[in-house]
C-alpha cells in the first residue's frame, strides 16, 4: 500500500501551521487543543486497521463548529491537508494519518444537542459514541437503530462517514437510512446543512453522497438521527448444522418465508470453537456451521415466527435448535457472535478482517472457494458473516512478526475480495475502502466510474484536501477530471438527423 | 430505422451506447435534451426550454429478479405495472410506496396498486408514499444504477447487494435528480415480502392538532405503524371508503401490517392507545387498500378550484401549525401524511398571489418548522417565474451547481428543471 509521498513544503512549514492553529483553535481550560510532541501524537498514528501507521503532521482537536470552519478555511487557503478522526475505531485506516497533514480528531464535539422524542429523533455533535445515543433515550424505550460492533467506542460521525452497519441492519437498515440531517462543513470553510427534522432532501440528495463518503467530502458537525421504539419482545434461535451448505440453505428459506429477522448471523466451526473457548455461550462444539437468528415484534410475532423458524431450521437439517427463554439466555447467545473478533485474537498473534458482501446464494460457492484460499496461502481463516445480507467478515490468521505472513494474509484478502466481486459482490459492506481496498477499487469499477466518483469529490473538495491517500487508486487533478473528451472534428453520431 | 423521428423531435436510442452518442451529439452541438419515460411525471419540475426528447422507453425489462436477495434489476423504461405484478406474484412489494401522479397531475395513471410510468421516473422523481415513514423512501432501496452522464459517458455505480459502503452513493444522488445528472438504463432495486395482513385504524373527530397527537402516540409506540395520516372532513369526505365518506367528520388514518397473529395484537393495542382520542373504527383489506391508494395517489383533493398543489416535508409536531398558518392566508385543503410531517395543501390560485402561495409557505415551514415545500402542480408560467423547488442558500446553491457540472457540464440534461441555471 503506498500512500501520496508527503508534501515537504508543507512539512517545512509546520511551525506556522501550529502558529496559525494555536490561534484558531484555543486551549480548552488547561486542555490543550494543537498536539505537537512526537509522544502524543504517537496516539493517533493508527487506527483500528493496526497494520498501517503514521504520525500526522500535528493533531487539532475542535470544541465547536466555527472552530471547524476556521481550521478547513486555513487548510484551503493554504493548500494543507486534513485528515478526519472520530474515535479511530476505522476497520479499513479510514483515519490513517499522513505526514503532512492535520489530523482533525472531533471527539471533543461530543454532546448530545437535543433529543425529541415527540418527532422521534436525537440531534447530535459529532463525537458522541453510537451507544450514548441509545442510552440517552432508553429510558424512554427508544433506540438508535445501527449497532456496529464497536457501539461503546465508534463515534456518530465516523458511523456517518463510513455508512457503519451492525447485526441489525438486515431489518433496520444501516446508517445511511436513519439519518435524518446533517451540518457539515466544506473545505472553504462554508457551513451548510442538509436535511433536519423533516424526512427526505430538498434538491440533490447530498445527505445520501456525504453518508459513507469516509471524510473526503466534508466534516460532519451536528447529525439528526432517527430514533426507534424499543421492540415489545426480542427472542433468538441458536441453530447448529453439520454443513455450511445446510446453513446458507436455513438462510435463503426463512427469507423466501417471507420473513425478515432483526438479525442472521452465522459463524463456521473455527469461529464457533474460538468463541465457545472464550465465553462459553452454549454453541455447539461438534457443529460445523451456526445461525444465530434474531426476531423482534410484539410477543404474539415472535412466537409466532419463532415457530417458522424453528420448523424451516429442521427442514434445513439442523443439528441443534435452542430458542431463548430470557433475555439473559439471549445476550449469552449474542456474547460469543459479538466476541468472535477478539476470540480470533486469542488463538492467533494477529488477524486481518475482511468485509465483502456477496448475494447470499452464492455462500457455499464462496466458502468452497475460502477452503480453496486458506491452502493455497497456508493461513488459517475463520468466518463470521451478516448471513442476512451476505456480508462476510472472514478473519484471517496471521503473525505478523513472521517473515512473509502480513504479505500472505493480504493475498488472502485480496483473492477473497475479487471472488466476491466475480459473484455478483461488492468490496466492502460496512467497514470502507480507506486505503485498504483502496487498490482494489478498479476489480468493481471501470475508469469511468471512478472518475465520475472522483468529480464528485471535486465538486466538494476541488483542493483535494480532505483525507488524501483513501478511496481512490489514482489520483487526477480536478482540472483535468473536469475536462470534456468529446472527439474533435468528428460527428460521432453520423445516423442522426438535424432535429 | 433512424431512431430518431424528426416529427415529434423524439430520439429513442436502441441501445446505451447509441445513448452515449446522442448525448455526446447534444454537447457538441450546444442542444439540451429532456430525459422522459412515459411521460407520467413531466409535469413536475420546472418547464424545460427544449423540444428535443430522448425516449428510454426503450431500456424496458426485468433483467435479474432473485426473490430470495431481495434484489431487482430492471431497465429504467421498464413500466413500474410491469414490476409490481412480477413482485406480487412473488409475495413481494415494492415497500417504499412510489406515488402514482396520474390522479393528480391528470397523466394516464398505472394499473395495480402502483404508479403508472416507468422505473426510471420513479427514481428520478424520487417521491415516496404513506408506507415511507416505517419502510424507507426509494432512496433508500435503490441499491444500484448505470446509464449515461451528461458527459455522454457510460458509467456505473453502486451493486446489487444491500449491505455495499464500496466508493461514493451515488445511487442516492440520481434518486429525485429529475433526470439532471444522468440518463439512467438500468436500475437495481431492493423489495420486501409483502406483509401477509393489513388493518387500518380510523379515528374520527380529531381536529389537526390533536390528529397530529394521537399520530405520534401510535408512531412513538412499539406497534410499528406503517401509515399515519389525517384527512380533514373536506378530504375524508371524497374518499369512496364508506366508513370514511360517511363520517362527516375528519379521519385519522393508522396502518398496521404483518403477519396475521402480530397484525391483531397490535390492532387490538393500538384501540387501547387511541381509544380516549375518539371513536374508533377498523377497515379490513380492501377498503384498507383503497383508503391507502387514495392518499398516496392524492385522490382526496381533487377540487376544481383549489388548483395549485404543494408538498411540503417538514417536522411532524409542526405540521397543523404551519397548514393553520398557510390556511388562514391562502384559501386551500390540507391532507397530512407521514404523522403530520408530510402536507399536501391544495389552494385556490386566486387567493395565493402572484408566486403561486410560495412566500406564504416558504415562511411559515422556515419559521414554524423547518423542511420544504415543493410546486406540485401549477400551470407551466407559474413553474417557470417561481421556484417550485425549495430554494437554497448560497453555500448550498453553489455546491449544488457543482455537481450539477461534474456530471453535466453542458447542461445537455434537463437544463432549469430543478433550478434556473442548473
Amino acid at each position: 500500500m503506498l500512500l501520496p509521498d508527503p508534501d515537504q513544503t508543507i512539512i517545512d512549514r509546520r511551525a506556522d501551521i501550529i502558529a496559525a492553529m494555536r490561534k484558531l483553535v484555543p486551549a480548552r481550560g488547561e486542555q490543550d487543543s494543537v498536539i505537537t510532541q512526537q509522544s502524543e501524537l504517537r496516539a493517533y498514528e493508527s487506527d483500528a486497521l493496526t497494520a498501517y501507521h503514521q504520525l500526522p503532521l500535528i493533531v487539532v482537536l475542535v470544541s465547536t463548529t466555527e472552530e471547524v470552519s476556521a481550521v478547513l478555511a486555513y487548510a484551503h487557503e493554504n493548500n494543507v491537508k486534513i485528515v478526519p478522526r472520530g474515535a479511530g475505531t476505522s476497520l479499513s485506516g479510514g483515519a490513517l494519518p499522513a505526514a503532512d497533514a492535520i489530523t482533525l480528531g472531533l471527539a471533543r464535539l461530543n454532546s448530545i444537542l437535543e433529543i425529541d422524542l415527540d418527532n422521534r429523533c436525537a440531534v447530535v455533535q459529532p463525537g458522541v459514541t453510537n451507544l450514548a445515543i441509545s442510552d440517552a433515550v432508553a429510558a424512554d424505550g427508544f433506540y438508535y437503530a445501527p449497532d456496529p460492533s464497536s457501539q461503546i467506542a465508534c463515534t456518530i460521525g465516523g458511523n456517518v462517514a463510513e455508512n457503519s452497519g451492525g447485526v441489525h441492519c438486515l431489518k433496520y437498515g444501516m446508517t445511511t437510512n436513519n439519518l435524518l440531517g446533517l451540518e457539515m462543513v466544506l473545505p472553504g470553510g462554508e457551513i451548510i446543512q442538509l436535511g433536519g427534522k423533516h424526512l427526505d432532501p430538498d434538491g440533490y440528495d447530498l445527505m445520501g453522497v456525504a453518508t459513507g463518503s469516509e471524510g473526503l467530502l466534508g466534516i460532519i458537525t451536528k447529525v439528526w438521527v432517527k430514533l426507534l421504539k424499543k421492540p415489545a419482545t426480542t427472542r433468538a434461535v441458536l441453530i447448529g448444522f453439520d454443513t455450511s451448505l445446510d446453513a446458507g440453505d436455513c438462510v435463503g428459506a426463512v427469507v423466501s418465508a417471507g420473513i425478515i429477522p432483526a438479525g442472521m448471523e452465522m459463524m463456521d466451526g473455527a469461529a464457533i470453537k474460538a468463541a465457545e473457548d472464550f465465553v462459553n455461550a452454549g454453541y455447539p462444539l461438534d457443529a460445523a456451521a451456526l445461525l444465530i437468528i434474531e426476531l423482534d415484534g410484539p410477543q404474539a410475532e415472535v412466537d409466532y415466527l419463532i415457530e417458522i423458524v424453528s420448523k424451516i431450521a429442521e427442514e434445513k437439517n439442523a443439528t441443534t435448535l435452542k430458542v431463548s427463554q430470557s433475555e439473559e439466555e439471549r445476550l449469552r447467545f449474542w456474547a460469543g457472535r459479538k466476541a468472535a473478533f477478539p476470540a480470533i485474537g486469542r488463538i492467533t498473534p494477529d488477524y486481518y478482517c475482511m468485509d465483502g458482501t456477496i448475494p447470499r446464494a452464492a455462500l457455499p460457492q464462496m466458502l468452497e472457494a475460502m477452503d480453496g484460499f486458506s491452502k493455497k496461502h497456508g493461513l488459517r481463516v475463520a468466518n463470521v458473516f451478516h448471513a442476512g445480507d451476505g456480508n462476510l467478515h472472514p478473519l484471517i490468521m496471521y503473525d505478523a512478526n513472521a517473515e512473509g505472513e502480513l504479505e500472505r494474509a493480504e493475498a488472502f484478502g485480496e483473492d477473497i475480495l475479487k471472488f466476491c466481486v466475480a459473484v455478483g459482490g461488492v468490496l466492502t459492506g460496512e467497514h470502507g475502502v480507506g486505503v485498504e481496498k483502496r487498490d482494489f477499487m478498479p476489480v468493481m469499477f471501470t475508469e469511468e466510474d471512478l472518475n465520475q466518483q472522483q468529480r464528485v469529490k471535486c465538486a466538494f473538495d476541488p483542493k483535494q484536501i480532505l483525507n488524501p491517500g483513501k478511496v481512490f487508486p489514482t489520483l487526477h487533478r480536478c482540472a483535468e477530471l473536469g475536462r470534456m473528451h468529446i472527439h474533435q472534428g468528428q460527428v460521432p453520431f453520423p445516423f442522426l438527423p438535424r432535429f | 430505422m433512424s431512431i430518431i423521428n424528426i416529427l415529434t423531435d423524439r430520439a429513442t436510442p436502441k441501445t446505451e451506447k447509441q445513448l452515449a452518442e446522442l448525448i455526446s451529439w447534444a454537447i457538441q452541438t450546444d442542444e439540451s435534451l429532456e430525459l422522459i419515460g412515459h411521460g407520467s411525471k413531466r409535469a413536475l419540475g420546472r418547464p424545460l426550454a427544449t423540444n428535443h426528447l430522448v425516449d428510454l422507453s426503450v431500456f424496458s425489462g426485468i433483467t435479474l429478479y432473485e426473490p430470495n436477495e431481495l434484489v431487482l434489476t430492471a431497465g429504467a423504461g421498464t413500466p413500474l405495472a410491469e414490476i409490481d405484478a412480477a413482485v406480487t406474484a412473488a409475495g413481494q412489494h415494492l415497500a417504499f410506496d412510489p406515488i402514482d401522479f396520474g390522479t393528480a397531475l391528470g397523466t394516464v395513471g398505472g394499473r395495480g396498486n402502483y404508479p403508472g410510468g416507468t422505473l426510471g421516473g420513479m427514481v428520478a422523481v424520487g417521491l415516496s408514499g404513506p408506507r415511507r415513514i416505517q419502510a424507507g423512501g426509494i432512496r433508500d432501496h435503490v441499491l444500484g444504477v448505470s446509464g449515461v452522464t451528461g458527459r455522454g459517458a457510460i458509467f456505473k455505480t453502486g451493486g446489487r447487494v444491500v449491505k455495499n459502503v464500496t466508493g461514493y452513493d451515488l445511487s442516492k444522488l440520481m434518486t429525485g435528480s429529475y433526470g439532471t445528472l444522468a440518463a439512467l438504463t438500468s436500475i437495481t432495486i431492493k423489495v420486501l415480502p409483502a406483509p401477509e395482513k393489513t388493518r387500518t385504524l380510523l379515528v374520527f373527530g380529531l381536529n389537526d392538532k390533536r390528529a397530529q397527537t394521537a399520530m405520534t402516540a401510535a408512531l412513538s409506540s412499539p406497534h410499528d405503524v406503517t401509515g399515519a395520516a389525517h384527512l380533514p372532513r373536506l378530504a375524508a369526505e371524497r374518499s369512496r371508503v364508506g366508513y370514511v365518506k360517511s363520517a362527516a367528520t375528519g379521519a385519522t388514518v393508522l396502518r398496521i401490517e404483518g403477519v396475521a397473529p402480530s397484525v391483531d395484537a397490535r390492532l387490538e393495542s393500538l384501540k387501547d392507545l387511541l381509544s380516549k382520542f375518539g371513536p374508533l373504527e377498523e377497515l379490513h383489506t380492501t377498503n384498507s387498500a383503497t383508503l391507502w391508494t387514495e392518499i398516496r395517489d392524492l385522490a382526496l383533493l381533487r377540487d376544481p378550484h383549489r388548483t395549485h398543489l404543494w408538498r411540503l416535508s417538514t417536522t411532524p409536531e409542526a405540521g397543523p401549525k404551519i397548514a393553520a398558518h398557510i390556511l388562514a392566508r391562502i384559501d386551500g385543503r390540507v391532507t397530512y401524511d407521514w404523522g403530520g410531517g408530510l402536507l399536501w395543501l391544495s389552494i385556490d390560485p386566486r387567493s395565493a398571489g402572484r408566486d403561486g402561495g410560495g412566500f406564504v409557505i416558504r415562511s411559515a415551514l422556515s419559521e414554524l418548522g423547518g423542511g420544504h415545500a415543493t410546486l406540485i402542480r401549477a400551470p407551466g408560467e407559474i413553474r417557470q417565474a417561481i421556484p417550485v423547488f425549495q430554494p437554497q442558500d448560497e453555500a448550498l446553491a453553489a455546491l449544488t451547481a457543482r455537481i450539477k457540472d461534474s456530471f453535466d457540464p453542458s447542461h445537455v440534461l434537463g437544463h432549469g428543471r430543478m433550478y434556473p441555471g442548473v
